[in-house]
């Protein structure tokens, strides 16, 4: 399905930290590797030996579930050896700094880490200072690139293409890296790309990104070819920002009645987690516009081809 | 007795109209009438030199009592005599917190003791920084203070800075402030913008710092006392200031060096070296503060000079401690920049800033080289160009983003009381 002819490029990069840093060329080659690995998920054997011998370190210093699973499961199957790090069960607890604790799990030999931090740049921290390859699982409100590729590959599996499609981004745009990320890749793409929210939350600064701003979702919908949902993060928003779930769900919410503005082949897609009723109404993000869980699929096969490119080039 | 004459060097002294080719006394340590010298003792070659009044500084953190790993006051006033100051004012977020007249004896204990230049304490506005009492201004005043500031910190309760102010009238001594509304900067580390949007860094909108202007306007009107406010950024901050000084409002702002030298964009690395409160700003805040200083509304230089050990800053960036050491640097860049780069202002001026303008805000004997003052003298080659080396500074902090930057002009030698402490 994919338009562009597959590269020819060699992969140079020891660590994926964001996507604003990447090539159009880079990320599609990224996206055309993961096609490779997505057919590997759907033999009787999913396991390839490509990281034998390596040791993955998922260091999740921000609780995740679903990320880590997912690059747990990807690393598992390129038969790299893994474990698993919080915030709990690591000595940032006892006041250790994340620069000691990353020089003690080099010291241990491990050849690439997954962060997934609290704090913008931390990925870009720990590859100043590691020889390890550095795998940003998600930074503050900076970058969450691996959810940014699968979305795109999801987009490209659906539709044929990015370029030229009509994306919108609808939810808290200020406090999410999915947001930043996906308006990165998707601008490198050719995508056109709309942002929707409470303007305290998709505030105007956006615009010099290269993206529409809009606090009116039902002048968006009827033209969107993807409406990417973001989940309303109540844990990190003061109550300045909006008055309350109801009217987010009055102002913003995909409900059913939205749903009918949407063109029939307009997807629908989540990161995840949902919060059912809330930005999206529960019937819908099972519904046949749904894609949100091809979307987790293929961030298996996103994670196989980035641990992989990347865990080539670690020393 | 003894005797030295500076021959030969272009002596700068706002304060007595002077700018000419001359030679300077200084018998005893103190600055003297050439006549009064028949036979001097020594001789310091100053052609091709400007002989200033010895530099101050009214914004440094020497970090003592407390945090001796970061600062010393020994080696802070190393760092301010390489950086040509004779002067410099410590700021009270110690620990202890200067909020006592037994802290401040011993900062001045300390500094008699182990500073090769002069330093001059100030003391808290609020117990222990915290906003909610007032310290014992007048107990302050009379152990040896020559401001009251909470710096680092700001009195958001408009009230009890209301009352401080007036307090601070009847001692007699200004009321510095660190500009900073916490509701409107929250967890903020980044000026609020292109950069901050970004990056998803939070930010700390420009508004933030002018309301607190504002406010300090209002109240230096209403107390008819003196309010200086610290490191001013923003551009709204200078057109506040402005105005109010138009009408007669006791209120003056600094500049440091890093908001004309550096902008928000140095942030894209996440260098926590370019972590400062209040945060690097856009062109457009860069060329207000230069407007301010070409029409004197920022009539004060300073360095903000805030030395953290390598440790503390070599972390993630929001959690890093704000701030980055100065006074070395400091007269470099504003003579490469003010003077040399953007010619907004003459070496005279510069001279003035650093000075006559702080010694008149503080009230103390110095900033002149009257006959019969303190020889406190800053001998300056503004022409000279240097790379600055981190490693090789005095202070016992490496958190500069000017590392490596090759400057124009710099101070050549430092004179404390008639006493050479620092020479290059």
């Amino acid at each position: 399905m994919t338009e562009q002819p597959r590269s020819e490029m060699r992969w140079q990069r020891k660590d994926l930290l964001g996507i604003r840093e990447l090539s159009a060329e880079e990320i599609t080659f990224i996206l055309d590797t993961a096609d490779a690995f997505k057919e590997v998920g759907t033999r009787e054997i999913k396991k390839v030996p490509a990281l034998r011998g390596k040791t993955l370190v998922n260091f999740f210093v921000e609780p995740s579930t679903r990320t880590r699973t997912s690059f747990e499961i990807a690393a598992i199957r390129l038969s790299a050896d893994v474990i698993n790090i919080s915030a709990a069960t690591s000595s940032l607890t006892k006041g250790e700094t994340l620069k000691d604790t990353a020089k003690i799990l080099e010291a241990n030999h491990a050849d690439i880490i997954v962060l997934r931090h609290s704090s913008s740049g931390a990925p870009q921290f720990l590859a100043q200072r590691l020889r390890s390859s550095i795998i940003n699982a998600g930074d503050g409100a900076h970058e969450h690139p691996t959810q940014a590729l699968l979305d795109l590959y999801t987009i490209r599996e659906k539709k044929g293409t990015v370029a030229g499609l009509h994306v919108a981004i609808i939810g808290d745009i200020l406090f999410s890296r999915v947001a930043r990320s996906n308006i990165f890749g998707l601008l490198k793409l050719g995508a056109r790309v709309t942002l929707v929210g409470p303007s305290t939350l998709v505030p105007r600064e956006f615009e010099k990104l290269g993206v529409t701003v809009s606090h009116n979702i039902d002048e968006v919908l009827p033209t969107a070819d993807v409406v990417n949902l973001l989940r309303i993060q109540h844990e990190r928003q003061r109550k300045e920002y909006f008055p309350g779930i109801g009217e987010y769900i009055r102002l913003f919410g995909l409900t059913k009645d939205r749903a009918k503005l949407l063109k029939p082949d307009c997807l629908i897609m989540h990161p995840g987690p949902i919060n059912r009723g809330v930005e999206i109404d529960s019937d819908l993000a099972d519904g046949a516009q749904s894609v949100i869980l091809d979307q987790v699929t293929n961030g298996l096969a996103i994670r196989m081809a980035v641990l992989y490119l990347c865990g080539g080039i670690a020393t | 007795m003894s005797a030295t004459i500076i021959r030969g060097g272009r002596i700068i002294d706002p304060v007595n109209k002077r700018d000419e080719i001359a030679d300077l006394a200084i018998v005893d340590g103190r600055i003297a009438d050439l006549s009064a010298i028949r036979n001097p003792q020594s001789e310091i070659d100053a052609r091709n030199l400007v002989v200033s009044p010895g530099l101050i500084d009214l914004h440094v953190h020497l970090r003592e009592p407390g945090f001796g790993w970061k600062e010393t006051i020994e080696s802070g006033a190393r760092s301010a005599a390489a950086g040509g100051f004779t002067t410099i004012v410590c700021m009270p977020n110690t620990s202890p917190v200067a909020d006592s007249p037994s802290t401040i004896a011993w900062i001045k204990d300390r500094a008699a003791d182990k500073a090769c230049v002069n330093v001059l304490p100030t003391g808290a506005i609020s117990k222990g920084l915290l906003g909610e009492e007032m310290a014992p201004l007048g107990s302050l005043a009379k152990a040896g203070v020559v401001a009251f500031t909470d710096d680092g910190r700001c009195i958001q309760n408009n009230e009890l800075m209301r009352r401080a102010v007036e307090y601070a009238r009847m001692v007699g001594l200004p009321v510095f402030d660190h500009c900073q509304d916490y509701n409107l900067v929250g967890n903020g580390v980044v000026h609020e913008g292109y950069w901050s949007t970004l990056l998803g860094l939070p930010g700390w909108p420009r508004a933030g710092e002018e309301v607190i202007v504002m406010r300090n306007a209002l109240l230096a009107e209403l107390c008819d006392h003196h309010i200086h406010c610290q490191h001013i950024s923003a551009a709204g901050s200078v057109r506040i200031l402005r105005e109010a000084q138009a009408r007669g409002v006791k209120i003056t702002g600094e500049v440091c060096p890093h908001h004309i030298a550096l902008t928000d964009d140095a942030i894209q690395d996440f260098d926590t070296n370019f972590k400062m409160n209040p945060p690097l700003r856009t062109k457009e805040d860069v060329a207000a503060l230069l407007e301010g200083i070409a029409d004197g509304t920022l009539g004060i230089l300073a360095s903000d000079h805030a030395p953290h050990a390598r440790f503390e800053k070599e972390v993630e960036f929001d959690a890093a401690p704000f701030g980055i050491t100065g006074l070395e640097t400091e007269l470099g860049l504003f003579l490469d920049l003010l003077v040399h780069k953007t010619k907004t202002i003459g070496l005279p001026r510069l001279i003035e800033m650093f000075t006559v303008n702080p010694a008149r805000l503080l009230q103390i004997e110095a900033g002149t080289l009257s006959p019969g003052r303190a020889a406190d003298v800053t001998l300056i080659d503004p022409e000279l160009e240097w790379t600055f080396d981190a490693s090789a500074s005095q202070s016992l902090s490496r958190n500069t983003p000017f590392d490596g930057w090759k400057l124009k002009g710099r101070a050549v030698r430092t004179i404390v009381g008639g006493e050479t402490v620092w020479s290059l």
